[in-house]
């Protein structure tokens, strides 16, 4: 194998996606497209039909008889436990027992010989139901007493109490904030392929295959040890697959192990959106005391959120939210309070920020309110309230030690000329025109670590086979966010060869056990340390190996780019290999990374939950039609930091396409849910992700290259999945000053999320009116 | 005339013949699951998100053209004499990248690779007729692609350089062999095929499909499918006997006559946009924001108004123009206003055997104002909360006619009665629009969804009046407009 002179697809470098030729060739296999094993069946998932009540009675006769069908499974044919729950609280049954807690909830499995005839044979079951009230939303849940799913959280520094009392100003408000479908391309799916005694392994679209494989195991009654989960890739994920597939995953296992035959399960694209979780919908209720400069001297906050059914991740979550509340703000004195109300809904989950969005977005709408109050620029009032020394405690207690956010945001207000658009926006908007416009700019700071301080760790396989091809093999999943390149930049880099050199392969609960999600935007920082420390493994004994073989000191054999540097010698780094197997050297290792210095007291609301933070900054201006209230984004500049990026080419990727998605999140992605409590919005036809003519008109994205993290992450680089989705909060903002035009600015125009033509409409009818 | 009972298409470079074929088998899955080519993916099986976007090529008075479509509600009988193109066969020579690829890797316009096949299809069919695109075009072409992890601007990138990376096409090489093999097998048959108890039939021309359908008046007229394809795979409703006719060209004739534009009832949403936009010019917006290029080339004028639903988007401005249908039935046939035809939800003006032959636009007399508005949760490809035609004759400051359709406020497509009443004989000014949009509540009382409530797409529709005022007034007020 040969190597370029200078290494090609090291770190730091611009490097394709590891799959982008099999994307654009249809040839990059997903789990549908994996050759069945012969005589495959196929499985599909029969619902309930009512939002909460009793089955009086579930005649599946027709169903058994119908054409094709080899088998009808309920809760009766789990030989381990019926329950998915990924917290312990065992609230989450794979099929109901008789209890039915939303709209959809899994009753039972219909096997077939096709997929076609499975689904057809669902539909012939006869429930009878003895039906109960439902409460599908946060008001009505809390006025029919429902319980929290989890345990609430609540974070406190100071008093917030006295210190609000004692304010010269104070406003007090409630927002609401809708939640989000993760409408990933590929739904879920899971292929259950049976093996010898209790094993059976599975191929199955998961961003984590370590709990798949314990989820399996619980409900088939047999040890981990028995199961293996393999997944290549992902069609997108975003959280959906943290949990999630864990239902379809567990089915399909059932069925192959009783059956002896290879089973897949995948729902339409309907079944899957009315039966999995989605982002949380929050309630938030703010009391905010500032002074005459718009400073924050007190906040005291309540943050409800729409939990579905069963608790899932939604004690995380809220969690998350709350730890985002503060954004990038000082808050003198501060109580934080979660609400996790249950509500006979799918059981909201997991989705790229987890709750974070949902707190930033309270702090920013505090900042709205503090600015309409005083008739300031809203720019001015963040930077009254950043985090700066002696006001850079967070109310978890931790200090933010590495706040970047006054030279970003002072680089983006002059690239993106903020003043000077905010003047012209203002005389625009002056001549009193049926369109009116808009510009925001607004920061992010996010909280990277799992604040489940134990998920912060993960392994790696690295081989070294004899001919000197490199095998690498970690805990994380390829979901598109580019993680297997990243790694194998790492890799390259850490042995100073050139990527082709090395074999990405699919994660496997039987390579590295016990990984955690590929979630928290944490995918390479904990698997490229851990494949790094593979490297470094194997690098040693090589090193150890010259020395002793070339008799020169260890300082002396150094990696450079295709060889190694043996004293005054060159070695091809093929020779070397070859010569260190042939003098018994190990050449494989396991390596492992958990994140230092972290720790969390979740009782005490107190610790350093998170190892570093990432900061960005985004200005967009918009324009608003008042007669319709339909939107359009004109122009938006991001100025964000991923430390010293790994792949420039692949995190910008990242910053654009959380944008986008975050402005679906605020705009055009609403989910409806109707009176019976049937979600309304359930395929692409009804809920509206946004496509490319929503993109902004003018889109600047960079990546600033001046920063560095501070702590020692892989190669001083920074997370990116979640951060930038909150960059769009400036679309939001910027749609509400459009709006509050209409009434000369002197209202805070109090815009609900998302921001359809419908609310922005009514938002401008209600300020007119008020005006 | 010839009877067959099978159908045969071309699949990238082989023939196929299938005799077994039933009429809500879908293409997607006759790919997937049968030739095992399983590139081209469903996202959603309902047309709306581009994954399974594969080509169809067919002859078009003997020149070969290819059109986009979403091979998961394209049903395969209908392929009978096509060419159909997947990801699979794009390539260039020596099996290199095709440029529209090689485009796509260069500027990163893959993420997690899922949606890609489709875009990438999506952009093939753009570069064949555009290589060198522009911002527009390409956010037109790809309105029926949803991508969740890129937010596009890498794959608007690729699509503004595709052009710079060559011409290498395989693909047009073959057109020559391609247009050849569709040609001879050109038979002039009725195609006639089974499979499981659900009948397929593709009448040889239209006068045989009068035939089937008096034979046969039960029969489930399918033009571009994309609403009944639907039925097939979201709602699993079984067709006994389906009468494909998506392949009669007669039906897609469009005539320029002095006084009309005389419209097959298979034109598609493609096919008319050059002449709607020359005749109607006001219609060049509206129609761009109907549905994704995939749907609109698959779907027609004919099925848009046969579907008979309150919220399709041919109907209101149709309407507003004056437009008339022409219905068949064996050999007799009758012309009746569109308006006429939507008589309740779900029931139309269409006697059993019967089927739309052709649409009827008048072209607009002097002194006629027009106008065309769609409002709905996202701008693109979506089904629209509220959509308003307009056309209003101004004689002297006076106007003296008034015909104004909404979609999306009643059961069916309906005129403004109440609120044309208030503008007739009124002076063409603000104050008579703000009458006609007060009388509004007197014509619709708009239900409440998913998409908007009532209150919104009255308060909406009403809004629609002053911004044709000041369309009519030459002083535009829209998001287009405002730089």
């Amino acid at each position: 194998m040969k190597d370029t002179p200078r290494t090609d697809g090291a770190t730091h470098q611009d490097q394709n996606h590891d799959s982008a030729i099999k994307h654009v060739t249809g040839r990059a296999e997903y789990t549908d497209d994996i050759t069945e094993p012969a005589d495959c069946l196929h499985a599909y998932i029969g619902t309930a039909g009512i939002a909460h009540g009793t089955i009086a009675s579930l005649d599946l006769d027709a169903v058994r008889t119908a054409p094709g069908v080899v088998a009808v499974l309920t809760a009766d044919d789990i030989p381990g436990r019926n329950d998915i729950s990924p917290n312990g609280l065992n609230d989450e049954p794979v099929f109901t027992a008789g209890l039915v807690q939303f709209h959809g909830q899994p009753a039972f499995a219909v096997v077939a010989t096709t997929r076609d005839l499975a689904r057809r044979a669902c539909r012939l079951a006869k429930f009878e139901y003895a039906p109960l009230p439902h409460a599908c939303d946060i008001d009505t849940a809390e006025h029919a007493a429902y319980p929290d799913v989890t345990a609430p959280l609540t974070l406190e520094r100071g008093l917030a109490g006295p210190a609000l009392n004692a304010s010269p100003h104070r406003i007090k408000g409630r927002m609401r904030v809708g939640g989000q479908d993760h409408m990933y391309l590929e739904g879920q799916i899971a292929l259950a392929i049976p093996g010898e005694d209790d094993e059976v392994s599975l191929f199955a679209s998961t961003q984590h295959p370590s709990e798949a494989q314990h989820m399996v195991a619980h409900a088939l009654g047999v040890p981990a040890n028995a199961v293996v989960i393999n997944v290549r890739r992902i069609g997108g994920g975003f959280g959906g697959k943290e949990t999630q597939m864990n239902l379809f995953c567990v089915i399909a296992a059932l069925a192959a192990k009783q059956l002896g035959r290879a089973v897949k399960l995948r729902p339409d694209r309907d079944q899957d959106m009315e039966i999995t979780g989605k982002r949380h919908d929050f309630r938030i209720d703010y009391d905010v005391g500032f002074d005459d400069q718009g400073r924050i001297l007190a906040v005291d906050g309540v943050f409800a959120a729409r939990c579905g059914w069963s608790s899932d991740l939604s004690g995380p979550v809220t969690d998350r939210a709350l730890f985002h509340a503060d954004n990038a703000y000082y808050y003198p004195d501060v109580r934080l309070k979660s609400r996790p109300i249950k509500t006979n809904t799918v059981s909201n989950t997991a989705f790229r920020g987890f709750g974070g969005p949902q707190g930033v977005i309270a702090a920013e709408r505090m900042i709205e309110e503090i600015a309409y109050a005083l008739g300031r620029d809203p720019l001015e009032v963040r930077r009254a309230n950043f985090y700066r020394d002696g006001a850079d405690v967070t109310p978890y207690h931790q200090t933010v030690e590495d706040n970047i956010l006054t030279r970003l945001v002072d680089e983006l207000e002059q690239s993106s000329d903020y003043q000077a658009r905010r003047r012209a926006v203002l005389d625009w908007n002056a001549k009193d025109g049926i369109i009116r416009k808009g510009i925001a700019l607004t920061p992010v700071k996010f909280g990277i670590s799992f604040t489940a301080t134990w998920y912060n760790q993960a392994g790696a396989l690295v081989h070294v086979y004899n001919d000197g091809s490199i095998h690498l093999n970690h805990g994380g999943t390829e979901m598109g966010q580019g993680l297997y390149t990243k790694v194998a930049q790492v890799v390259a880099e850490a042995f100073q060869v050139d990527i082709s050199r090395i074999k990405i392969t699919k994660t496997t609960t039987e390579k590295v056990p016990n990984t955690s999600a590929t979630a928290a935007s944490s995918g390479s920082d904990l698997n490229g340390m851990a494949a790094l420390n593979a490297c470094e493994q194997i690098k040693a004994r090589l090193v150890e190996f010259a020395a002793t073989h070339w008799g020169v000191p260890a300082e002396a054999v150094q990696f450079r780019p295709g060889h190694v540097a043996v004293g005054g010698q060159e070695i091809r780094f093929d020779d070397l290999i070859k010569a260190a197997y042939m003098a018994r050297i190990q050449l494989s290792a396991a390596g492992f990374y958990k994140t230092p210095e972290i720790h969390w007291d979740r009782a005490k609301g107190r610790g350093q939950p998170f190892y570093y933070f990432a900061y960005g900054a985004a200005c967009a201006e918009v324009s608003i039609d008042t007669l319709t209230g339909e939107t359009r984004v004109d122009r938006a500049d991001v100025l964000h930091d991923v430390g010293r990026s790994l792949n420039p080419a692949l995190d910008l990727g990242q910053v654009e396409g959380a944008f986008v998605q975050g402005m679906g999140w605020l705009t055009s992605e609403e989910l409806v849910w109707d009176d019976k409590g049937r979600l309304r919005t359930h395929a692409p036809s009804t809920y509206k992700i946004p496509l490319a003519s929503d993109r902004p008109r003018i889109f600047n994205v960079r990546l600033a290259d001046w920063s560095e993290n501070v702590k020692p992450t892989i190669k001083r680089s920074k997370a990116v999945g979640e951060p930038p989705f909150m960059l769009p909060i400036s679309v939001f903002e910027a749609i509400g000053m459009a709006v509050a035009s209409v009434a000369d600015y002197r209202e805070c125009p109090r815009l609900d999320a998302p921001a359809t033509p419908e609310r922005v409409l009514i938002a401008v009818e209600r300020l007119r009116a008020g005006a | 005339m010839p009877h067959r009972q099978d159908m045969r298409f071309l699949l990238n470079d082989r023939p196929v013949t299938l005799s077994s074929v039933g009429a809500g088998d879908m293409l997607l899955d006759h790919l997937r699951l049968e030739q095992r080519l399983r590139g081209t993916k469903e996202g959603c099986a309902e047309g709306d998100c581009g994954a399974c976007t594969v080509l169809v090529g067919r002859l078009v008075a003997d020149r070969l053209e290819y059109e986009p479509v979403n091979a998961c509600i394209r049903p395969l009988a209908s392929c009978d004499g096509c060419h159909v193109v997947t990801i699979e066969h794009l390539r260039g020579h020596d099996g290199a990248l095709h440029p529209v690829q090689q485009a796509m890797v260069d500027h990163h316009g893959s993420q997690c690779g899922f949606c890609t096949p489709g875009f990438v299809m999506a952009l093939y069919a753009l570069w064949m007729r555009t290589p060198h695109p522009s911002e527009h075009d390409l956010e037109r072409a790809l309105q029926g692609n949803l991508c969740r992890c890129t937010g596009y601007a890498p794959i608007i990138r690729a699509g503004l350089a595709m052009g710079g990376y060559g011409t290498s096409d395989p693909l047009m090489d073959e057109r020559a062999t391609v247009a050849q093999t569709l040609r001879d097998w050109h038979d002039g048959a009725r195609v006639d095929v089974a499979k499981d108890g659900s009948r397929a039939i593709l009448p040889a021309n239209v006068d045989d499909l009068a035939r089937v359908l008096a034979q046969h008046p039960d029969a489930r007229i399918i033009a571009g499918a994309t609403d009944v394809g639907l039925w097939v795979t979201k709602f699993l409703r079984d067709l006994p006997l389906a009468v494909f006719i998506g392949h009669l060209d007669e039906l897609r004739d469009i005539q320029d006559t002095d006084d009309a534009l005389h419209l097959g009832a298979l034109v598609s949403y493609t096919q008319a946009h050059i002449p709607l936009r020359t005749h109607f010019p006001h219609m060049a917006r509206y129609w761009d924001r109907i549905a994704g290029w995939q749907v609109r080339a698959m779907g027609t004028l004919g099925g848009n108004i046969a579907n008979g639903s309150p919220i399709g988007d041919t109907p209101p401005p149709f309407i507003a123009l004056g437009a008339r249908l022409v219905l068949r039935h064996g050999d007799a046939r009758r012309d009746i206003p569109l308006e006429d035809f939507f008589l309740d939800y779900g029931k139309q003006d269409l006697r059993a055997g019967e089927f739309i032959e052709t649409v009827i636009l008048p072209k607009p007399a002097p002194n006629t104002l027009h106008a065309a508005y769609k409002i709905s949760k996202r701008r693109d490809e979506d089904i629209s909360a509220v959509a308003a035609g307009f056309a209003l004759t101004v004689e002297n400051g006076t106007i003296t006619g008034a015909r104004m359709a909404f979609g999306g406020m009643a059961a069916t497509p309906k005129r403004a009665a109440h609120a044309e009443a208030a503008l007739t004989g009124q002076p063409f000014a603000m104050d008579s629009f703000q009458r006609a949009a007060d009388a509004l509540p007197q014509d619709f009382t708009p239900l409440s969804d998913m998409r908007a409530s009532a209150e919104y797409r009255m308060r909406a529709a009403q809004n629609l009046f002053t911004r044709f005022w000041l369309d009519a007034n030459g002083t535009p007020a829209t998001l287009e407009d405002a730089v």
